[in-house]
């Protein structure tokens, strides 16, 4: 076990570094003058120029390379060409509001959907079992600023039950938040749901046709008790990487719902720091969604494989 | 005396698009307390069911549709499912084949068999000392130890002892095994099944077991039941039941195995024409009525009674008087020609040929210093457990692993490269392969005649309308029908799957085919048909084999010549008789004593101590000394005996000098078989 969180750490690393470097290439190869984007057409040459060797805008390629490698590990981009303030302070509120809405999202989407797709599996070909599996694959195939839209108009023009707006405002209570954040989170679920439900369902009959599972019938357990020692275990593999996959999107990928509901996540300002040129900030977004996704991979790898020590076979 | 385990016409029906599909036709038989009852029967003609039926436990789609089954006089079709959980947890358990599958890969052993004494209502401490008490009752040496492991960490023999120490917590009335040895080697099957016998006898529990090894259930069962298409077709005490049977698929059964020595230049193997009828067949008379030579009117129009034979046997035939009219298979090729000529030039050489595998930085010899030679129209049977290097021997052969620097392979004389790529399409051609499933070997997309094309045009070089005759001329030599050809290979029965696979390694007319355990997936009857398939090819082509097979009796029948195979060495080579006969090198004479024989154990079976050691890490001195039943203390555990020829033809790597051996094994035994 040590051995292989040791591997999948150095190779987290790796992985992070190779990012770092395709994101510095792109920043490099993308045209654009950092003085002339701050100071606009209108500023004096002089002052673009000071403004850029002050950067190190044109020191050599490995100088820059160098700093991008120290920026990677400090995670401090500097200032940003647009906001005129440290990324950070641009970076981590916008992080930490995707991060309330993705956590909201999972908690609504990951158990309810096993609860549905271990429910399907038992009852497999039933007629529940056929409306839980045909309706997540229809929600899942909507779009989910389609769903989001229908949602803000039922539940906020037409009911007004909910505020159109997701960002709460300022001095609002922890638990005064969730009239803001529910309804982009539900329509984060009802996209997600559906995917989870079938992986957990898929899973839960592998398990349940198992030779493992007769014995334990065999042997005179309940057939809760086969569900939860026995099968619930080999079952929820998939299920476990296919959510870690889905963490990653929920914190990038989200930039129509951050639209639909206004709200200034990490993936609205991801496609602004791209819009704008605003290279620091646009690097720092990159690192940090690249951050998320790996380590919910490398947190649900560990996790099965301390589900399922087989794992740690194959693997070494 | 109430029976243990009480089946009254039980039937059994599978739903499949729909409709219920008869599976169990009324089958009937009674285990007494302590008793031991065999099912046999070739695959689909319903044991499994009836073993898990005993238990109540169906497929989702199956129903016991008719009939009882008493346990212990309780009648288990009624109960309701919590009766029904707690009679599973303290009346019956069984055993399953492939104890690998059957147990839970993310517990560890402790927890699975802990929970096994928990349902009994034993506290969770008291749960774990029995279950250290149950390993030990197994014979597993180090208990505690194994109780910390995941099963992919124990090997498959420590594994089935896990699954039986499972079944005994509850000390059972009744103990279902359902082929509890299958997929196990020889002397592993033994162990398990001595162990069964030994716990047997501790226990007092009734055994149901279901076996396709006819062996099996003569050396462990004292009845038994011949089923046939969801019906038990003959009944009796199993010595004369497979002694003398009285129904004609009995006769046929039996005459489809290789057995008491038989050899492929003195008798053709009896095969059953036609296939077993598909589930839910309606079927209102004789069940085996469209396969049988003595089948007349009366049979076909009247279900044949049960007759009694006296002595506890009974056949539902209508002849039973008629058996002797079951006649013995002709042979349709001159299969004399078969017979072991004197050893012609090499076809085939190998020299100094080791084989080295590197894991992790560390060097595993799979093969080490291999010397054979195969002649033409030659079998060379390969016997040997997992791990001895058989398959390993069989790739080096056709280039798939290439060899170690230093060895040589050579074909006609011809060094050959080590590997296939290098090798030139002749060379290629002269050697090809079957596989042992050729479920997996054959490309499920393509029909049959799209997968001899290539083949043929592959290896021949030949094209268009010239490899398509070519294709029919291979299919037709293969008993393989024009039909046949425009199929799947889903759409075709294992035993024509085989043939297809067969037809392909011979589609460019290989001198030499190495067939790796060809028939091991096979029923019988099946399997009888392609080895007189392989005989035949050979009397008429002169091919060689390299045959890797676990089964004896197969290998007895086949080859001319057998080299027994331990940690990659060849541990003795020799004619087929002589093998057979003796005196062997100890680990041919435990590996024949392991084997049980459908005409009853002839010699007291030499069981092996511990496991296959590690390649990697081979013992010092005879590889096989700390197995060894004959080991010399101070000479064997030090130097490694060289492979000697003991008589002409018959080498053996082993310090004890044939003439002791002889002497040995004479007060041992008085020879096995005919």
């Amino acid at each position: 076990m040590k051995r292989y969180i040791l591997g999948r750490l150095l190779q987290t690393v790796i992985t992070l570094w190779i990012l770092a470097t395709v994101v510095f290439f792109l920043v490099n190869v993308l045209p654009g003058n950092p003085g002339r984007t701050i100071y606009g057409n209108t500023a004096p040459e002089v002052v673009v120029e000071k403004y850029n060797r002050q950067i190190g805008y044109y020191d050599p390629a490995i100088t820059q390379y160098g700093r991008a490698m120290k920026q990677l590990f400090t995670l401090d981009y500097g200032n940003s060409w647009r906001f005129n303030k440290p990324v950070s302070s641009v970076v981590w509120p916008a992080f930490g509001r995707s991060a309330k809405l993705a956590i909201l999202a999972l908690i609504l989407t990951v158990p309810i959907a096993i609860l549905a797709g271990r429910f399907a599996a038992k009852r497999r070909d039933s007629l529940l079992d056929r409306t839980i599996v045909t309706t997540g694959l229809a929600t899942s195939s909507l779009p989910e600023f389609v769903t989001g839209s229908l949602l803000l108009y039922l539940f906020c023009v037409k009911w007004k039950i909910f505020k159109a707006f997701a960002d709460p405002p300022a001095g609002t209570s922890f638990f005064g938040q969730w009239r803001y954040l529910l309804l982009p989170a539900i329509a984060m679920a009802i996209v997600y749901f559906g995917y989870v439900a079938r992986m957990t369902r898929a899973g839960v009959i592998n398990a349940l046709n198992a030779d493992y599972t007769r014995t334990a019938t065999m042997k005179g357990l309940s057939p809760r008790q086969v569900m939860n020692r026995h099968i619930m275990r080999n079952a929820l593999g998939p299920t476990i990487a296919v959510v870690a996959v889905q963490i990653g999107y929920l914190f990038g990928g989200l930039v129509m719902i951050e639209t639909v509901f206004n709200y200034s996540g990490i993936g609205s300002l991801l496609l602004k720091a791209i819009v704008q040129k605003d290279m620091p900030v646009l690097q720092a977004t990159i690192i940090m969604i690249g951050l998320v996704y790996m380590l919910a991979t490398l947190a649900a790898d560990l996790l099965i494989a301390w589900l399922n020590p087989r794992i740690l076979l194959k693997a070494s | 005396m109430q029976p243990a385990l009480d089946v009254r016409d039980l039937e059994v029906a599978y739903t499949v698009r729909g409709i219920p599909r008869a599976v169990l036709r009324g089958v009937t038989f009674e285990v007494a307390p302590g008793e031991a009852f065999g099912l046999v029967g070739e695959s689909g003609c319903g044991k499994s069911t009836t073993a898990y039926a005993a238990l109540r436990y169906l497929p989702r789609n199956g129903a016991i549709t008719a009939g009882q089954v008493l346990v212990d006089g309780k009648d288990i079709t009624g109960m309701d499912a919590e009766t029904l959980r707690r009679f599973r947890a303290r009346e019956a358990s069984m055993v399953y084949q492939d104890p690998g599958q059957a147990l839970n890969p993310s517990l560890r052993i402790g927890r699975q068999l802990i929970e096994s004494f928990t349902l009994l209502g034993q506290s969770k401490s008291e749960a774990a000392e029995s279950a250290l008490r149950a390993l030990r009752r197994v014979h597993i040496a180090a208990p505690s130890s194994v109780m910390d492991r995941y099963p992919h960490q124990l090997s498959g023999g420590m594994l089935q002892r896990v699954v039986i120490a499972m079944a005994l917590a509850c000390n059972p009335k009744l103990l279902v095994l359902d082929e509890p040895t299958t997929g196990l080697d020889a002397t592993v099957e033994a162990e398990v099944l001595e162990l069964v016998k030994e716990l047997r006898r501790e226990t007092g529990a009734a055994v149901l077991m279901i076996a396709h090894n006819l062996g099996i259930i003569r050396d462990m069962c004292e009845r038994v039941g011949v089923m046939y298409a969801g019906k038990i077709v003959e009944h009796g005490p199993a010595g004369a039941v497979f002694d003398h049977p009285q129904h004609p698929y009995t006769v046929g059964l039996l005459r489809s195995l290789p057995r008491r020595g038989a050899r492929k230049h003195q008798r053709q193997l009896a095969t059953i024409p036609g296939t077993l009828p598909l589930i839910g067949s309606i079927l209102p008379t004789c069940v085996f009525v469209d396969r049988c030579p003595l089948a007349d009117e009366t049979c076909r129009t009247v279900e044949p009674p049960i007759t009694d034979l006296g002595g506890g046997r009974w056949t539902r035939c209508h002849y039973p008087e008629r058996i002797g009219e079951l006649a013995a298979p002709e042979p349709s090729v001159d299969i004399a020609m078969l017979a072991p000529s004197a050893a012609g030039d090499g076809l085939l050489e190998l020299s100094q040929v080791s084989k080295t595998f590197r894991q992790r930085g560390a060097d595993i010899p799979a093969l080490v210093d291999v010397e054979l030679r195969l002649a033409e129209g030659e079998t060379l049977g390969l016997v040997g457990e997992s791990g001895s290097g058989k398959s390993t021997l069989a790739k080096t052969i056709l280039g798939i692993e290439s060899r170690d620097e230093g060895g040589t392979v050579a074909l006609d004389g011809k060094a050959v490269a080590g590997s296939t790529m290098a090798r030139s399409a002749d060379e290629k051609r002269a050697v090809q392969m079957v596989f042992q499933n050729p479920d997996s070997a054959l490309n499920r997309a393509w029909s049959v005649r799209r997968i001899l094309t290539r083949a043929v045009r592959k290896l021949t070089g030949v094209k268009g309308e010239a490899a398509n005759t070519r294709v029919e001329q291979l299919a037709a030599h293969l008993r393989l029908t024009p039909r046949h050809l425009d199929l799947k290979p889903r759409q075709l029965s294992g035993g024509l799957k085989q043939r297809v696979a067969i037809a392909r390694a011979f589609a460019g007319d290989p001198r030499i085919v190495v067939c790796d355990e060809p028939t091991s997936a096979l029923d019988v009857s099946v399997q009888a048909a392609i080895l007189n398939l392989l005989a035949d090819l050979q009397a008429e082509q002169r091919t060689s084999y390299v045959f890797i097979t676990h089964d004896m009796g197969v290998v007895r029948y086949l080859a001319d010549r057998i080299a027994v195979m331990y940690l990659g060495r060849i541990q003795e080579l020799g004619p087929t008789d002589e093998v057979f006969n003796g005196p062997n090198h100890p680990y041919t004479e435990a590996l024949l004593s392991a084997v049980p024989s459908v005409d009853g154990q002839t010699r007291e079976r030499i069981v092996l101590s511990g496991e296959v050691p590690t390649p990697a890490n081979p013992p010092a001195g005879c590889v096989f000394h700390p197995r060894c039943h004959r080991m010399i203390q101070g000479v064997c555990d030090v130097a490694e005996p060289p492979l000697v020829e003991v008589r002409p033809g018959h080498s053996m790597r082993c310090h004890i000098p044939i003439e002791d051996l002889a002497r040995l094994q004479q007060a041992d035994t008085l020879g096995v078989g005919a």
